[in-house]
């Protein structure tokens, strides 16, 4: 079982992400440059955090427009789990494998803060083993995070079940207080908070196992046993 | 270009012909105060630099500690004042850049940030405001970007910083021991630039900074770039990995000039460089401006030919430009060539090493009137007071500030910001507690006290963590040194700062002096700044919120020492009095009963007692418990007489505030009569509300929730709202 990670210019929690993956869930994992294509036989993709081409013209948008992306478009049509965190989710979204926008939030600043999310969605890949409703105390950390879809689009995502998380409290501006979506297929995710940040007890003050889940629920659905 | 008489003459007694017009522009940039220490260097000497946990190597723009498993950790601390006062977020982004690159020049990855901000009265002062929200969002743009958290800091207001802003940024980095660049260099080596293209932009910054902020020289100020700067920084480490890198050097202050004289010296080698092989940014640049320009993101490396390839196919990978525009000979000479023709051929010694001075001091006249002013002042509503200063811009939450900067990527930071130190895990299972910490107030009154102050107050905080301060890193900056009365403070300030250093036994690693810094009302108040270091060994000391039933604990004496305190400057707006001054006797023992309770888990938080004094202190705790206390402070340690403003809020050292539970307090003060140490149990947490009584009169009473909005509402209804 692989997981791989993708690393942009710029990308700045690729060894956070990589770090926890590896070292506290045991997965065996990757870092791929982004010139590198990848493997036909992965398993999960993960768009890490941090400022792909320092957020040049808009976060996340030459990114998306970057050959790697292709290859992640043929995994995610075959059903392979994709994870975009933060960054990861910008870039998603700019490359339209998740419906909306992402834009400034309303605080004008950049905001980096603990939250709680909200499980919303618990049949993706990597919420499965989470309750619907559950609390997650995560940390943001971004400057545009505010999620946005017109009425069509939010009635839509609605109706396919797309809002994975929300946030507890308001937190930025973002529409419905939505923190994370998912595709209809229900395989790719992109969430603005960093579970890469909580899933440890040592960095997490509050409580890292609701994070952990969301790497659990990952293994659970790769069939990589603990 | 500003060369002095006397130098003049040394360069005319020296070189014994007339220098060229490029050596000149070398020379003026290499000799200003910024990259020469020409004031100070003769007198840094005196603080103790050395110690087990040092490792000393040539050229080292940081100080290296060893930390153990064969790990170390690497520091340095910049400012970037007289930039950031003209423009600033440029100025304090470009800070950040230039110490992560001084950290990233030892082959360690940075892994922190922390910053001391200082800015005229933000109340009443619009553009005061300005600069302090364009400082922080500076320091948010760039230090976010690079994905390297800034940990911890402090906010600071002070008229004396009037249409100016003193921005000082310290990095922390981390790394294996065996990856540590070793500079060393042979001749045919090649030296190579990599980075961003060379400029117009910080033309003559390093003079800018060395001469009073009198114009708003716009072209002094650099230009940052956090993409490149990431980009630099995980090329350099591949290289670095990759054994490509013989020896490296930020360009920083004096750009080219300054790294290429002071790389040939400190290896002992001759440099020959041709301008027209730097890559620039625009056509038409001079060689005198390639030779001084301060452009950012630049990194001075050589390495053998035999690497040079793979080098440059590092840089490929992350779209770095790198240009080979000279190599290593033995005639210790600095060779700067256009072509065929010579621009400048200099020893590289005589450019490294300016003359260096001697300054006359005087203590300043305005110190024998301030004691004297020192009246009694009129009492007023303790509960009042207090509430006052905690909504006050110097007391109050700095959320406002530390949200917008990621303190928590690398996932690392254990303590976060907002508390005495932030700690972050190390990947050998240890833990790195940090913080800084400077008092004008204090320093303006009694510069030595007051400096000694700032460093005990700085290692209160990382003990306050449980970690034992094992290095610290100094930044003194001060008014012209010219004037004698000027250069007076900060012979006592460095003679203090040198005095408690020895004392405690802790090796100054890294330091920085910046002197003109002077407004258009004149020159600041001293301010030193000390970074401090700690180590925790095992398991860090998490603060753990005070419960009902929990004890109050103060360790250490109150004085009559409210001079330079919140109390006096903010509430009475007065200047003057005695300002706290440590005894160094009763600070290490108070350091060592401390740190020995928390390894022995006997406390539940530890919270340092310093600006505000104990009022405020204790305000904090209820605060972070969300919950009141009866506190008697009737038998709190302090001298004879104390009337009861001053023990509320003077701000005398070495005193902690512990909250221990129940089932410990026996324990905990038999250790402490046994160790002789001043304490005093003052009460009780419990209860939605603060009471504080003396001699059974009640002088404070206030609900906590009251407390709790005053201080969290404080500095970000201020920034909201103008």
């Amino acid at each position: 079982m692989k997981v791989g990670v993708i690393v942009f210019p710029g990308s700045n929690c690729d060894r956070d992400m990589f770090h926890v993956l590896t070292d506290v869930f045991h997965l065996n994992t990757q870092y791929f440059w982004h010139e590198k294509g990848l493997p036909h036989d992965i398993d999960a993709v993960v768009l890490p955090g941090g400022f792909s081409y320092g957020d040049r013209l808009r976060a996340g948008v030459i990114a998306a427009n970057s050959p790697v992306i292709d290859d992640v478009k043929k995994l995610a049509n075959k059903g392979i789990p994709i994870l975009g965190v933060c960054n990861g989710f910008q870039i998603l979204v700019e490359s339209n494998l998740l419906p909306g926008v992402l834009l400034k939030n309303d605080s004008l600043n950049f905001m980096c803060q603990w939250t709680n999310l909200i499980v919303k969605n618990n049949k993706t890949p990597f919420t499965n083993k989470l309750q619907l409703n559950q609390k997650i105390p995560i940390p943001i950390a971004n400057g545009e995070g505010r999620y946005y879809a017109d009425a069509q689009l939010m009635h839509d995502l609605k109706k396919h079940n797309q809002i994975v998380f929300t946030y507890e409290n308001y937190v930025n501006g973002s529409l419905q207080q939505i923190a994370g979506i998912c595709n209809e297929d229900g395989n790719i995710v992109g969430m603005m908070p960093h579970p890469e940040r909580a899933a440890e007890g040592v960095i997490n003050p509050l409580d890292n196992k609701p994070s952990s889940l969301i790497f659990e629920s990952l293994i659970h659905t790769i069939g990589v046993k603990n | 270009m500003s060369l002095q008489k006397h130098e003049t003459k040394y360069v005319k007694d020296t070189i014994k012909r007339k220098l060229t017009k490029t050596e000149l522009q070398i020379v003026a940039a290499e000799w200003s105060e910024h990259c020469s220490y020409k004031s100070s260097k003769k007198h840094l000497k005196m603080l103790p630099t050395t110690g087990p946990n040092v490792i000393l190597e040539k050229g080292y723009d940081s100080g290296v500690l060893d930390v153990g498993d064969s790990y170390v950790v690497t520091v340095h601390i910049e400012s970037h004042n007289h930039p950031s006062a003209v423009e600033p977020f440029g100025g304090a982004a470009t800070g950040v850049g230039g110490v992560i690159r001084d950290i990233l020049s030892t082959g360690t990855r940075p892994i922190a940030i922390l910053d001391g901000l200082r800015f005229g009265n933000i109340e009443n002062d619009a553009h005061a405001r300005w600069l302090f929200k364009n400082v922080v969002s500076g320091i948010a743009d760039y230090g976010n970007c690079l994905g390297i958290p800034t940990i911890g800091g402090e906010v600071e207001f002070d008229d004396c910083y009037k249409n100016y802003a003193l921005v000082d940024v310290a990095a922390i980095g981390y790394g294996k021991k065996d990856r540590l660049i070793k500079n060393h260099a042979n001749k045919g080596d090649l030296v190579v630039l990599i980075g961003g293209p060379t400029g117009r932009d910080g033309i003559g910054g390093s003079q800018f900074a060395s001469n009073s902020l009198e114009s708003e020289d716009r072209s002094a100020v650099q230009i940052p770039d956090p993409f490149i700067e990431k980009l630099i920084i995980e090329t350099i480490l591949e290289a670095r990995n990759e054994k490509c890198i013989n020896a490296m050097k930020d360009l920083g202050g004096g750009g080219l000039s300054c790294a290429i004289s002071e790389t040939a010296e400190s290896l002992g080698i001759g440099i020959e460089l041709d301008v027209d092989s730097v890559h620039t940014r625009e056509s038409g640049l001079s060689p005198d401006e390639i030779m001084i320009s301060e452009s950012q993101e630049r990194m001075l490396i050589i390495t053998c030919k035999e690497k040079l390839s793979k080098l440059k196919q590092i840089c490929d990978k992350f779209g770095v430009t790198c240009s080979t525009i000279g190599h290593v000979k033995d005639d210790k000479m600095m060779h700067v060539k256009k072509g065929k023709n010579t621009l400048a051929l200099l020893p590289a010694e005589f450019v490294a090493r300016a003359p260096l001075l001697d300054r006359k001091k005087t203590k300043p006249k305005y110190l024998k009137q301030i004691k004297k002013e020192n009246k009694a002042k009129k009492t007023l509503d303790y509960s009042k007071t207090i509430l006052k200063l905690l909504s006050s811009p110097n007391i109050s939450s700095k959320h406002w500030v530390f949200r917008q900067y990621d303190h928590e990527v690398g996932i690392r930071t254990v303590v976060k910001p907002g508390f005495d130190a932030s700690v972050l895990r190390l990947d050998n299972g240890k833990f790195l507690s940090t913080k800084i910490d400077g008092n004008p107030k204090h320093c303006y009154l009694d510069p030595r006290q007051g400096a000694i102050g700032c460093f005990e107050e700085a290692c209160r905080n990382v003990v306050c963590t449980g970690a034992n301060p094992i290095g610290m890193v100094d930044h003194l900056q001060f008014g012209n040194p010219e004037d004698p009365e000027i250069f007076w403070t900060f012979m006592e300030s460095l003679e203090g700062l040198t005095e408690y250093a020895k004392f405690l036994r802790i090796p100054c690693v890294g330091g920085k002096v910046s002197f003109y810094n002077e407004t258009p009302l004149g020159p600041i108040k001293p301010t030193p700044l000390i970074g401090v270091l700690g180590i925790i060994d095992k398991t860090p000391f998490l603060p753990v919120p005070p419960n009902n039933g929990d004890y109050l604990i103060i360790i250490g004496k109150t004085r009559d020492e409210l001079g330079g305190s919140e109390y006096f400057e903010y509430i009475h707006k007065f200047i003057g009095g005695i300002c706290p001054s440590v005894d160094f006797k009763d600070s290490k023992i108070n350091m060592l009963a401390v740190l020995s309770l928390i390894k022995n888990k006997l406390v539940k938080s530890v919270h340092d007692c310093s600006k505000g004094g104990f009022a405020i202190a204790v305000s904090e705790l209820s605060i972070f418990g969300n919950i009141g206390c009866n506190i008697d402070i009737n038998n709190m340690p302090f001298v004879k007489n104390l009337s009861s403003e001053k023990i509320l809020f003077s701000e005398s050292h070495s005193r902690y505030l512990l909250v221990i539970d129940q089932k410990n307090i026996i324990r905990v003060k038999q250790f402490l009569s046994k160790k002789k140490i001043s304490f005093a149990v003052l009460g009780k947490f419990s209860g939605d509300q603060i009471n504080i009584t003396y001699k059974s009169k009640n002088l404070v009473k206030i609900i906590v929730d009251i407390l709790r909005k005053r201080y969290f509402s404080g500095l970000e209804d201020l920034l909201k709202h103008g």
